[in-house]
């Protein structure tokens, strides 16, 4: 394991939280604002994704592609809030779930239905093909940097847009108290829509930005709603920051699992042996981790109170 | 370490800046019902949260006939004898008001993880249930869901389910709030008739029944005790006359 | 098999006279359709059939385990598929070391593998309660969100390491050559496996009806219904909810070696998320808390898979629309449209 390697590797792991935040600050806005817990929101990620494979291959133009999936997915999410979701703030848990899960079931049957069971393809554009030298003599795609980079600016806008604006001034007041944002007049239906088209749009870039990475198709939001759901676990429910912090530390955490633990149990066992008990390890340790700050922890490590 | 059954000593809690319980200490001797009262924001609430255990205070103890309460769960003080009631009706709503008072029986009796008999046909749980629901003068009640229930039968319940527990004492959060003058009168009555069986820490609002009930009134302002005495003595004191009739500049130390 | 569970009103003592209300009539004829129609299909040569039936019989025992906790405890498993595959594993795995004559998990003091389907059922009900018991102990401090998710959670982990595990096929997944034999019978016979699981499912029925008319059932129904009140009487709600927990996972777990050995396979589909969603949809389709609710849930699911399932490759996307309905507009399920409101809603 040389350096080099594993400061490639953080990176990998910080590409990774930094998709995992995009999906986990939309699911804690729409948890801390609504009350609601939302498992079709690995469907925006597919709807972003196939969106922008579609548009970039009859546009020719990833960007336009990105654009039309980011705000297809927001677009689906404010149809479906609408439709469905605001049915539901007042249900429990139970309700939640079950109505976000047959969403899930029309969601990835339906996109079966359009395109077919075989995956799309989408390519990284030129502009942003090839690599970068960084310290360490690593060489890394610019494309994974660029995501990285996206990802820090939109977690500035976040921060901006929730302490400097008069939306994220009203997100504020309903986190603290429902009743609140009513008594000053806010249009709630409407900011309920808002922040939920929001979390959809961030959760269709994620799909979007790394359907260049792997193959666009169906249930492919599934794993990373997971995921999601483990950073928010972590980071503390409603928390913003705790998601950030919460998909980094996931992020890296998982990544590093994976090339770090086998080569540990080589230390003391054969080789074959170790790769597999060390992959197996690798693929549980984010749980692990979870569990453990669960049990110091239970609200998570920023826990929001209500 | 007194001859109290309920002994609050030195209780403290601070939420930040509020100094919600200063130093409160109350005893409640057997066979008296002991008010507690105070004008809104008081810090009641606080107060009876840290002694039903659902509020750990910074500092201070209680002891329930001479043992520590400190270390004990909400569970625990309830099996040690300390029977409560709350100020919004707590009760299990689509359960029948027998059902409610028999799982207080039940954890008088022990054990829950027994698996397999009826509790339906179970005379040692409806009997000790129905006895205490007579009482309370709700036995025609018995097979009624809570939901049906009218607000001053729901107060009794509660009471009901405390009496269950055979508790060394009854902690009573505000139980004529809601009620009618009938309601008043009528759980005014029944209290009375339990005053002998088992002491009393009653915090209430509605003074005209606090002065008709209670042996010993405590008086709460902004956290602290400020008077304690009997009837007449809360009456006449200026403390608590400017506490109650005055603006809200009761001294805070 | 009255609901003599429902605790509202009933009147006082009534005598032990058995009388279906309209709920166990409709209980009683779900069981009748299943037996006969097995049992039909089976003299008419149609072994698809009676397998079905099976197929409905053993989602019904996992969704009866879920149904203690969710319908009962209030607990929002949605991690019931880590049992299910667990239980389908420990079939398998068994069967595995049965057949290369290997003591089990390669580990070599433990005791060959076993083709037997008694050690192998109460191996996977054992280990189901641990990981029950594992898992609850973590996921019980919290409640409401966290805990659904924290369940789903630590089923994905369970998930994730089947998937890297190569001994037991990984992805693949693990043939059941033969399948697990009990005493002397015939349990190739799709009628006589059908019997032994229909066999059990009336047991744990019978099972769960008992305890939830014990104390320990009162108390679980308070620790549901009102936490606060609970505590209030003197009992610790936590324990309570996780012997329930215990038990529910114990109960999907033996439905998971059940399902292993009708398929002759078991792989990681049966741990999948989706897994545990749909026999989370068959306690709701069959009615939330109504002791018989996943029975009617299960024989629905399996059917419209089966119907559905046929007419369109896209069937998934009906039952999306069907949960969807029945969540927003009929939330009792099949219990709630034939037999009224039940005390739950």
């Amino acid at each position: 394991m040389t350096l080099s390697l594993l400061f490639e590797q953080l990176l990998n792991g910080l590409q990774l939280g930094t998709m995992l935040f995009l999906m986990a600050s939309g699911l804690t806005l729409v948890f801390g604002v609504m009350g609601l817990i939302n498992l079709a929101h690995g469907s925006f990620y597919m709807t972003g994704a196939f969106v922008t494979a579609w548009v970039t291959g009859t546009t020719g133009n990833f960007w336009v592609g990105l654009l039309a999936g980011t705000l297809a997915a927001a677009a689906v999410g404010a149809l479906v809030e609408f439709a469905v979701i605001r049915r539901l703030y007042h249900r429990d848990h139970l309700d939640q779930v079950l109505a976000t899960f047959a969403l899930i079931l029309i969601f990835s049957e339906g996109t079966r239905w359009l395109y077919g069971s075989s995956p799309l393809w989408l390519n990284v554009p030129d502009s942003l093909a090839g690599s970068v030298t960084l310290p360490f003599g690593v060489e890394y795609p610019l494309y994974r940097l660029a995501i990285i980079g996206m990802g820090i600016l939109i977690a500035i806008g976040l921060y901006l847009l929730i302490s400097r604006t008069r939306l994220g001034m009203r997100i504020r007041a309903g986190e603290n108290d429902r009743e609140m944002i009513g008594a000053l007049g806010v249009d709630i239906s409407t900011l309920y829509t808002l922040v939920f088209a929001l979390g959809a749009g961030l959760a269709g870039l994620a799909g979007a930005t790394i359907g260049a990475l792997q193959s666009v198709q169906v249930g492919m939001g599934e794993p990373v709603l997971i995921l999601a759901f483990v950073v928010i676990v972590i980071g503390g429910i409603g928390s913003i920051k705790g998601a950030l912090v919460g998909a980094l530390l996931v992020g890296v955490v998982d990544t590093l699992g994976r090339v770090l633990l086998p080569d540990v149990f080589k230390l003391f066992m054969e080789a074959s042996a170790a790769s597999g008990v060390g992959a197996a390890i690798a693929s549980m340790l984010i749980y692990i981790l979870m569990a453990i700050i669960l049990i110091f922890k239970p609200n998570g490590l920023f826990a929001v109170k209500h | 370490m007194n001859e109290a059954v309920l002994s609050i000593q030195n209780l403290n809690k601070r939420f930040g800046a509020l100094h919600a319980t200063k130093d409160v200490s109350i005893n409640v001797m057997p066979g008296e019902i002991h008010a507690l009262i105070g004008p809104n924001g008081a810090g009641k609430s606080t107060l009876i949260a840290q002694i039903a255990g659902t509020l750990p205070p910074d500092s201070g103890t209680l002891w329930l006939d001479g043992q520590s309460l400190d270390a004990l769960s909400v569970a625990e003080r309830a099996r040690q004898g300390l029977g409560r009631s709350f100020q919004v009706s707590s009760l299990a709503e689509s359960l029948s008001v027998r059902r409610n008072v028999m799982m207080a029986v039940q954890a008088l009796q022990g054990s829950s993880f027994r698996f397999w008999k009826p509790v339906n046909s179970d005379a040692s749980l409806r009997e000790p249930a129905d006895a205490v629901l007579a009482q309370m003068d709700l036995g025609h009640r018995a097979d009624t869901p809570v939901a049906e229930l009218s607000h001053g039968e729901r107060r009794q319940v509660e009471v009901a389910c405390a009496l269950a527990l055979k508790p060394k004492i009854l902690l009573l959060d505000e139980p004529m709030a809601g009620l009618g003058p009938e309601g008043t009168a009528k759980l005014t009555t029944l209290l009375e008739t339990l005053k002998h069986q088992v002491p009393i820490l009653l915090i209430e609002h509605d003074m005209d029944a606090v002065f008709r009930l209670a042996d010993r009134i405590s008086v709460l302002v902004a956290g602290q005790v400020i008077a304690h005495g009997d009837s007449d003595t809360i009456r006449n004191d200026p403390n608590v006359r400017e506490a109650y009739l005055g603006d809200d500049h009761a001294e805070s130390a | 098999m009255t609901q003599s569970h429902s605790f509202t009103q009933t009147s006082p003592a009534r005598p032990a006279r058995f009388r279906l209300d309209r709920e166990g009539w409709i209980s009683l004829s779900l069981l009748l359709i299943l037996a006969v129609g097995a049992s039909v299909a089976y003299l008419a040569g149609e072994n698809f059939f009676v397998n079905l039936a099976s197929r409905m019989v053993i989602i019904a025992l996992a969704g009866v385990g879920l149904n203690l906790a969710l319908g009962f405890g209030g607990m929002v498993s949605f991690g019931h598929a880590a049992y299910f595959g667990l239980g389908g594993y420990v079939a398998g795995i068994g069967a595995f070391h049965a057949f290369d004559m290997t003591p089990a998990l390669g580990i070599p003091f433990l005791p060959n593998g076993s083709d037997q389907m008694i050690p192998l059922w109460l191996t996977a009900i054992a280990l189901c309660g641990l990981l029950a018991y594992g898992i609850g102990r973590l996921s019980l401090g919290t409640s409401g969100v966290y805990f659904i998710m924290i369940t789903l959670a630590f089923a994905q982990m369970i998930y994730y390491f089947a998937i890297s595990w190569p001994t037991y096929g990984g992805e693949d997944g693990l043939p059941i050559y033969i399948r697990n034999q009990l005493w002397g019978l015939n349990t190739n016979n799709s009628l006589v496996f059908f019997f032994l699981c229909f066999g059990l499912l009336l047991a744990a029925l019978s099972f769960c009806h008992r305890l939830l008319g014990s104390r320990f059932g009162a108390a679980l129904t308070m620790a549901r219904l009102n936490p606060v009140r609970l505590a209030t009487s003197g009992v610790e709600p936590r324990p309570i909810k996780l012997v329930a927990f215990v038990i529910s996972g114990m109960i999907t777990g033996l439905a998971g070696a059940l399902f292993a050995d009708l398929n002759g396979f078991v792989g990681t589909s049966m741990l999948d998320w989706h897994r545990s969603g749909e026999i989370m949809v068959i306690v709701i389709l069959g009615g939330v808390g109504r002791l018989y609710g996943p029975v009617a849930g299960a024989m629905l699911f399996v059917a419209m898979e089966f119907w559905l399932g046929g007419l369109t490759e896209y069937w998934q996307f009906f039952l999306g629309l069907v949960l969807l309905a029945v969540v927003l507009f009929a939330r009792g399920g099949v219990f709630g449209l034939l037999a009224g409101r039940s005390r739950h809603e």
